[in-house]
């Protein structure tokens, strides 16, 4: 009997050490950035950047501008977010954030409809919400910072285009993801208007065709390309599968040189094309200035400067001035180029 | 502890239940060495730790919010801790949950009044329910490989329903389900829900014959055939049971969010299980008490979200949590294994003790070092 006593009590004081140790751990994440509650001066702000989840290198890097941006103004900039992309965990930390009266939240949303209730329930308590990257639908946020537009993106995809091929253009063929993807179709649309102006009219577009997103089909797709035309100079691919794929084409196909892929992709999957010349520059928007600009559109509403209504105006830093467009979103701007001389740059 | 009296071999395993066996008198400390009294000395423990380290815990507004963010785990561990009793598991509550909150939202994009369409999920994860219980009581595959299979099954329906879609613009009639609170207090509705039927399933477990077959299914199957309990029945009784409460935890997370996606709660059904488990419900059967679940249920609860007060990352909190989880087991199982064998010196309890002392040297020492900062921000 007593010596049951004797376990219980043990074994109470074993999970009490557990716990404890289970909340002790908040020193360790986190203590370089003091919790709002305890330490902060009650004038420096604490904003949370929250990614739709953590340990992904796309979102490692908003942060890094997220940072720079929080060093210049002063203030303090959490980085958290689920350890996957699920809605339901997500929730559950905006709610603890909320709890705490964090000074605004930058979102970039598991779920635009199921963040709605949450995004509300964050500015009923006087919390600023702006989203990034993925927006949370009406009513849930205040501010989308867009990270790129359709004709933004179509523009950059020919630009680089007429850029490989020199004054003189040549033939070029789309690699594009399905036929039914609104967002390439979308760029494609404006790709071709473009094509149809004076400035390219050097560029003779052969074909449209499709690699489902699929690594296997899209390289099929690149090497049918090459082949079918032999004097096709720039395979343009508005995907990140398509782009790798195709590169991968032209290297095994050895027409380095000849041959040149360019579109839209992340610097990691393709930065030793880009080094050999295969794809001697891509898009992208540089997610690092998305964080640093979601920082400074954040800031501008919490501490006052503007009410976050279309028309507003507001500086971001080095990036310059923004001004609120009606469907109360921002542009980062047009999108980035990545070549060879600025991809070590980035690392996501 | 009605097991007991069912089978006292199984019981004889567990400490708790050996004082019932051997002491029919209770001493005043024996009826505290229970799970239970050792999950509410945690829950307070949680709760004045939390208090101490943020002064945004004990808030009346936060705690109501941060409830409901738990309600439809509670709702699908209700049935599991029978389940789990029996010696079964249900690994597609979660799915079942999607696929329910997924026929809703089908039916309510074509316009389908909600209440109707939430009828129909409802009825659907029934159906889900029964489909498991057919093929565990009456095919007789074992629960593992049943319900695995219909995990992928119910949620790939979910996809199949809802494809890249969303049911959204529920009227608020509906989402007070999810986001109302019960009138003049701060409780939100899934609370008082959950409380009620957290009540009726703990009667029916400790104070109905059927509560008893169900720990005797648990403990003895056989037995309880020749017994003349009818288990297939009660083993399909109970699935079903499962698929409706999973069905409602369906329509109460579709009622928070506002919307539908075919991921909704996806991977829920592993922290249903765990706060069962917690709970002191034996995963292989025959012990297990509705209110150690509910303990623990809350005991999670709060520590995740004490946890998220103090912004420490979401993989540190699995980290947490699954080690209270293991911990737990441990314990028990080496109170167990000592108690059984008497205190010797021999060889193995000594290596047993040194093992744990280290992990408890381990977890003393994570513990100075992580919290020093914090200990200088909040004593002073």
């Amino acid at each position: 009997m007593k010596r049951n006593t004797f376990y219980i009590v043990l074994s109470a004081v074993a999970m009490l050490s557990i716990l404890l140790s289970a909340c002790g751990t908040a020193a360790t994440p986190t203590t370089s950035a003091p919790a709002p509650a305890t330490s902060a001066p009650a004038a420096k702000r604490t904003y949370v950047l929250v990614p739709k989840n953590l340990g992904n290198p796309y979102f490692d890097a908003a942060n890094t501008g997220a940072q720079k941006a929080a060093t210049e103004l002063g203030v303090t900039v959490l980085y958290q977010g689920p350890t996957t992309a699920d809605a339901t965990a997500q929730i559950t930390m905006l709610n603890a954030l909320i709890a705490q009266k964090v000074s605004g939240l930058a979102i970039s949303a598991d779920d635009a409809d199921a963040l709605v209730p949450t995004g509300q329930a964050a500015i009923a308590a006087g919390i600023p919400v702006v989203t990034w990257d993925s927006n949370i639908a009406k009513g849930g946020t205040q501010l989308f910072v867009n990270q790129a537009d359709t004709q933004g993106i179509g523009d950059s995809q020919v630009q680089m285009a007429l850029q490989i091929t020199g004054p003189d253009g040549g033939e070029i063929a789309i690699l594009s993801a399905t036929a039914q993807a609104p967002n390439q179709n979308a760029w494609i649309e404006v790709m071709k208007t473009d094509l149809a102006k004076p400035e390219y009219a050097k560029l003779k577009l052969d074909t449209i065709v499709y690699g489902n997103d699929d690594d296997t089909t899209s390289y099929n797709q690149a090497l049918a390309l090459i082949k079918t035309y032999p004097a096709l100079k720039v395979i343009v691919a508005p995907t990140s599968v398509g782009i790798a794929a195709a590169a991968r084409a032209v290297k095994d196909q050895n027409l380095t040189g000849k041959v040149f892929v360019t579109g839209l992709g992340t610097p990691n999957a393709l930065r030793d094309y880009v080094k050999s010349n295969i794809i001697p520059e891509f898009a992208l928007w540089n997610v690092p200035d998305l964080g640093y600009l979601t920082i400074y559109a954040l800031d501008a509403i919490a501490s006052g400067k503007i009410k976050g209504n279309p028309g507003d105006t507001f500086t971001a830093g080095t990036l310059g001035s923004y001004t609120i467009a009606p469907d109360n979103t921002i542009l980062l701007g047009k999108p980035f180029i990545f070549n060879k001389d600025v991809i070590d740059k980035f690392n996501f | 502890m009605k097991a007991s009296t069912v089978s006292s071999t199984a019981a004889a395993s567990q400490p708790a239940n050996q004082i019932n066996v051997n002491a029919p008198r209770k001493s005043f400390l024996a009826r505290f060495q229970r799970w239970e009294w050792m999950l509410v000395a945690l829950v307070v423990i949680a709760i004045v730790i939390n208090s101490r380290l943020t002064p945004y815990f004990l808030n009346a507004q936060n705690l109501s919010r941060t409830s409901a963010d738990f309600m439809e785990l509670g709702l699908m561990m209700l049935p599991m801790v029978f389940i789990i009793i029996t010696g079964n598991i249900d690994l597609s509550v979660a799915s079942n949950l999607g696929m329910c909150a997924s026929f809703m939202a089908v039916l309510w994009n074509l316009h389908v009044n909600i209440w109707i369409a939430a009828g129909a999920g409802l009825a659907l994860a029934t159906l889900g329910g029964l489909l498991n219980g057919f093929l565990i009581a009456k095919v007789k595959l074992p629960a593992l490989v049943a319900t695995l299979g219909t995990y992928a099954f119910f949620r790939g329906i979910a996809y199949v329903l809802l494809g890249d879609q969303a049911g959204r613009g529920y009227p608020p009639a509906f989402t007070y389900l999810g986001q109302g609170k019960i009138p003049g207090t701060l409780i939100p509705f899934s609370v008082g829900l959950f409380a009620v039927l957290a009540v009726v399933f703990g009667l029916v477990l400790h104070r109905t014959t059927f509560g008893r077959y169900i720990f005797s299914i648990g403990n003895n199957e056989n037995a309880s055939i020749y017994a003349g309990v009818q288990v297939a029945r009660i083993k399909m009784t109970i699935y079903i049971v499962s698929g409706f409460m999973a069905g409602l935890a369906g329509l109460v997370l579709a009622a928070r969010f506002g919307s539908t996606r075919p991921d909704i709660g996806t991977g829920l059904e592993l922290t249903v299980i765990t706060a069962a488990v917690l709970g002191g419900v034996d995963i292989n059967g025959g012990i297990g008490t509705m209110p150690g679940a509910v303990l623990s249920l809350l005991l999670i609860g709060l520590v995740r979200f004490g946890m998220g007060l103090k912004n420490v990352q979401d993989q540190v909190q699995s980290i947490a949590i699954g080690s209270l989880l293991i911990l737990s087991i441990l314990l028990a199982s080496v109170a167990r294994t000592i108690s059984a064998s008497g205190l010797k010196f021999n060889w193995r309890n000594i290596a047993t003790a040194a093992a744990f002392i280290i992990v408890f040297a381990a977890f003393f020492f994570f513990f100075f070092w992580s919290r020093a900062p914090v200990l200088k921000s909040v004593f002073g």
